[in-house]
């Protein structure tokens, strides 16, 4: 059985540590912090300016000067502080943040990643995501295994525009949690009942067993 | 009254604007915008802009507003994707766009008011941003060198001014806003509340006074929300 999508959420949650600044990407990443343990401390990073976003509000809570890097109404906590956009990159590039988790189109077995632009489709942008992986201590992805049409995105080479040079640390998808290492993609981990020959099968990197 | 205080949007920008000029557009996504002053200068009619802001608002709101009236030439931008007249400009080739990541963006602009011409930034660094740009290595890493940015003029929001000119900017609403506002040759703020000097803490303040030019109190803020997300509680 492979993972459900809050399952690879949850997976991603126990990368987490007590004490942890950390930016979660748009999408999926987003719903990881439905699954941090109740007494771990974990400080969200909001790209546009905050340290300590909480949750969305109640209607009456709204507030059109509070929102996250997904353009998102956002609350704040206790701890909350805010910043301008020079100062937040400067914790994102500086490399104060301790854990990036994002979406990707590819990755490569050499940790390089695309996730901003599909050549011949319109452009929206990198926003954050180059300086994220860039910057941040580590960098986990959380994707899909294969594409819609069932092509892998586990590479040897990505073939879209890079966001970042060989910048990827982990990957988590349906099929397990897996380590940028020596001589390719490591699996870390495999959800249940999930054969290391049905990760080769969907992917086209080179997958190294321990 | 403090000689930086004017009256209201067209009256700050009065004598400010040219065509072909370089504006540094304060916000993220709609929240911050300097809304008053981005209808100012659609009604001024200045063309062939250079408007560097993180995002190019939405379609009928912001500088969503500056593309319908085929004002702006170059967007220098991180994020485009809420605005279908930018897209349609832009396969036209009607509209030149600069991705910046919106880190360097923001640096370019510290920078640019700091006096730094160029720094050099890990990000971008094996990708497309990077093509033509120098690169050097610093402690076996290899870097990417940026260029700071100004602008003719920097076009800022924040919640609270004093006619002095020092401003306080209100939750995420600071953003772009306070780089920008020191990389515009000229900078002019728009703001909710304007108070006399002294109301306002001077170890609050998040823009100083140098930094502002001309400064007046907007009427009748929109702060249009752009997506409206909320719990049961």
């Amino acid at each position: 059985m492979a993972w459900t999508r809050d399952e690879m959420c949850a997976r991603a949650a126990q990368e987490l540590e007590d004490g942890f600044y950390v930016n979660l990407g748009i999408g999926m990443p987003t719903k990881v912090a439905n699954f941090i343990p109740e007494d771990m401390d974990v400080n969200f990073q909001s790209e546009n300016g905050m340290l300590g976003m909480g949750p969305f509000p109640t209607d009456n809570e709204v507030d059109a000067d509070l929102i996250n890097a997904g353009k998102q109404t956002i609350t704040e906590t206790p701890k909350s502080v805010y910043f301008d956009s020079a100062q937040s990159f400067a914790m994102i590039r500086g490399g104060h943040i301790n854990m990036s988790i994002l979406g990707a189109l590819q990755v490569a077995e050499n940790g390089d990643l695309a996730n901003w632009m599909i050549p011949g489709k319109m452009v929206k942008g990198m926003g954050g995501a180059m300086d994220l992986v860039a910057g941040v201590k580590r960098v986990v992805i959380l994707m899909d295994h294969n594409a819609k049409d069932g092509s892998a995105k586990l590479l040897k080479e990505c073939n879209l525009p890079l966001t970042g040079a060989g910048v990827v640390d982990d990957i988590i998808t349906e099929l397990g949690l897996f380590t940028i290492g020596e001589g390719g993609v490591h699996i870390q981990e495999l959800a249940p009942d999930v054969s290391v020959d049905e990760v080769r099968d969907r992917s086209e990197a080179t997958i190294v067993t321990q | 009254m403090s000689k930086k205080v004017y009256s209201d949007a067209k009256a700050a920008l009065d004598g400010l604007l040219h065509d072909g000029m370089t504006i540094l557009a304060g916000g993220f996504g709609l929240c911050g915008i300097p809304e008053h002053m981005i209808l100012a200068i659609r009604d001024s009619g200045v063309k062939d802009l250079t408007i560097a802001s993180n995002n190019a608002g939405v379609d009928d709101f912001g500088l969503g507003l500056l593309l319908q009236t085929r004002q702006v030439k170059k967007m220098i931008s991180s994020y485009v994707g809420e605005n279908k007249t930018f897209e349609a400009q832009f396969l036209a080739g009607e509209l030149e766009l600069e991705f910046n990541p919106q880190g360097t963006l923001a640096e370019r602009c510290r920078a640019g008011g700091a006096g730094i011409p160029a720094f050099y930034t890990k990000t971008g660094v094996g990708t497309i941003i990077a093509e033509g740009k120098e690169t050097k290595e610093f402690d076996g890493e290899t870097y990417v060198m940026e260029r700071g940015l100004t602008g003719d003029l920097a076009i800022v929001k924040a919640w609270k001014g004093d006619t002095a000119g020092n401003v306080v900017f209100r939750k995420t609403a600071r953003n772009f806003n306070a780089p920008m506002a020191t990389a515009g040759k000229t900078c002019v703020v728009e703001v909710e509340d304007l108070v006399e000097p002294g109301q306002l803490d001077p170890d609050g303040i998040h823009l100083p006074s140098i930094y502002t030019h001309r400064i007046f109190q907007g009427q009748d803020f929109e702060k249009r929300i752009e997506f409206r997300t909320v719990s049961d509680g």
